[in-house]
């Protein structure tokens, strides 16, 4: 098998892109939003929470579809410290994207407050409402949410470290066919990225 | 994880890549710009900025550190009660709370101040904060005011406020002429300064008229929005006379006193903004001719001390609103409600932390 041309099965891409740009939208708009007091407080506030919902239900599905199917394999000349840096990280950010929502939630419920995804929608409390809990879930939402940040970061280097040091096809996988892989080759050719 | 593959041809790739320092460059630009953009986004990069933590430390200074306790209005009483809708707000919001019945609703008189041990006749304005929680789990939460305009009507006014307000280590008071300076570059607090000069504090919560002081939209069933401003009226008879000279804690035993013998009544009064109205300035009142909507009676029946009482860890954000109602566009409502939102997490994490300050009254 030629790892060049083993990609990401096709939804776990898209699921991948997608939520990329969700939980990173999500981190601007909590580290924004705790900040200001102008009106961007209030549409922050009131956009971080459907988005939050959304990311938790697309987490749980992807952990599902990683579950079901296979990611293509690490090269086999990866050092063994970075193949279980790499594998480490997937499973914490997985963690940490089920997490995070989870937390935000309880929160909110432990704070007493309705958990509105819209003006008139609104999700059942998940904790009593407890100031011990509330307090003890806002420090771990924060905590959390750095922790995925500087995560994303490690994985946003590596990836291109893979794509542009190694070019081990690694990153690759995660984006889509440069040039198809000629039909008739029974061991496709390998493309190289530059 | 999958099984590794197979050792790749070593021809397909070569081991360095060409300009591989301008390649790891590039990486550190990506991490770093990012890191950068996530740091201006937070406040970290933009010392100017006026974040909640800022009005919040400038809270803490004028009031002292009081941990466990509300870093504005920290002396307050615990009260517990209901709303009777008349139904007529109906037509002009659809909020469930408008429609003719009873919401119950848990409350909290309190002073202006951090001080949760400041006498209650140092300052002329009470409070009242309610929180009426729907059959279907919406929630309003107003935070009234017995003034009837704010002193100022932007964050960064207030913010200067705090400041010329902020006590004088010698006299333990503010300083007079800053207070001056500040209001003499700040004409929009006139309206303010005449209600405060010939208002005398008075004896007793029951007697207040307090002031949703913001203005806000209510949405009607069709989605039209109306400009409000609300305001409780109190319905309790005469104010009474406090004793010469009143004790520090009079306000909430006057308050459990009229309790014990009845519950107190405020009739809710809405008044509907014409299209002109200022609804970004609190400092403004609207002319008095508009129209105005009896919307039913806030019963208050029992009085419970803040320690341990049911609005001790509420936080009366202006802003938690049912459908129906929607915050204007007043500068000051988003900041009340991201700074209410700080206060509340520095009080909660005292409590959790031990701070058990709160866990029994003062002892005096």
């Amino acid at each position: 098998m030629n790892r060049d041309t083993e990609l990401f099965w096709w939804p776990a891409r898209v699921l991948h892109w997608l939520m990329a740009a969700m939980v990173l939208t999500m981190l601007f708009v909590g580290v924004g939003m705790v900040a200001s007091v102008s009106a961007r407080h209030s549409w922050l506030l009131a956009l971080h929470k459907p988005l939050g919902a959304a990311i938790l239900v697309l987490a749980v599905l992807r952990l599902i579809l990683r579950l079901w199917r296979a990611p293509p394999s690490l090269p086999a000349d990866l050092p063994a410290l970075q193949r279980i840096a790499a594998q480490a990280s997937h499973w914490l950010l997985y963690a940490l994207m089920l997490a995070l929502p989870l937390v935000g939630w309880a929160m909110l419920s432990a704070g007493g407050y309705p958990v509105m995804l819209s003006e008139s929608l609104r999700l059942p409390a998940i904790a009593p409402f407890d100031a011990d809990w509330f307090a003890v879930l806002r420090g771990l939402h924060r905590v959390l949410a750095y922790s995925l940040f500087g995560l994303i970061l490690l994985h946003a280097a590596a990836a291109l470290y893979h794509g542009l040091i190694r070019r081990d096809g690694v990153l690759r996988s995660m984006l889509w066919r440069r040039r198809a892989a000629t039909p008739t080759a029974e061991a496709p050719t390998k493309q190289d990225s530059t | 994880m999958s099984s590794p593959t197979p050792p790749p041809d070593p021809t397909d790739r070569p081991l360095r890549p060409p300009f591989p320092l301008a390649r790891w460059a590039l990486i550190a630009a990506a991490v770093t710009g990012v890191t950068a953009a996530f740091g201006y986004v937070g406040g970290w990069l933009d010392p100017h900025r006026l974040t909640p933590q800022r009005i919040v430390d400038r809270l803490q200074v004028n009031g002292g550190l009081h941990p466990g306790y509300r870093r504005n209005h920290a002396k307050g009483v615990c009260v517990i009660g209901h709303f009777d809708s008349n139904g007529q707000a109906a037509r002009y919001s659809k909020a469930a709370l408008f429609a003719p019945g009873r919401t119950p609703l848990v409350g909290r008189f309190a002073i202006p101040g951090g001080n949760p041990h400041a006498p209650d006749f140092g300052v002329p304005i009470r409070s009242l904060a309610l929180r009426l929680t729907q059959a279907d789990g919406q929630q309003w939460r107003t935070g009234m005011n017995s003034m009837p305009v704010f002193p100022v009507a932007t964050p960064q006014a207030f913010y200067e406020q705090l400041a010329a307000g902020r006590p004088d280590p010698a006299t333990g008071k503010p300083d007079p002429a800053k207070q001056a300076a500040f209001f003499a570059a700040h004409p929009e607090t006139s309206a303010f300064r005449a209600w405060a000069k010939n208002h005398k504090p008075s004896a007793s919560y029951a007697t207040e008229t307090y002031y949703g002081l913001n203005a806000f939209y209510f949405v009607d069933a069709a989605g039209t929005r109306h400009a409000v401003r609300w305001r409780v009226v109190a319905d309790n008879g005469p104010e009474g006379v406090a004793p010469a000279p009143p004790p520090e804690d009079l306000l909430e035993s006057e308050l459990r006193r009229r309790l014990a013998q009845a519950p107190l009544r405020w009739r809710l009064l809405v008044t509907l903004g014409q299209a002109d109205d200022p609804t970004a300035d609190a400092t403004r009142i609207w002319p008095q001719d508009r129209p105005e909507i009896d919307a039913g009676s806030v019963v208050l029946e029992r009085s419970e001390p803040q320690a341990q009482g049911a609005c001790r860890d509420i936080n009366f954000d202006p802003l938690i609103l049912p459908a129906g109602i929607a915050g204007s566009d007043d500068p000051l409502l988003p900041a009340r409600s991201s700074a209410y939102a700080e206060s509340y997490r520095r009080r909660t994490a005292e409590q959790a932390g031990g701070a058990a300050v709160h866990a029994q009254e003062p002892h005096r």
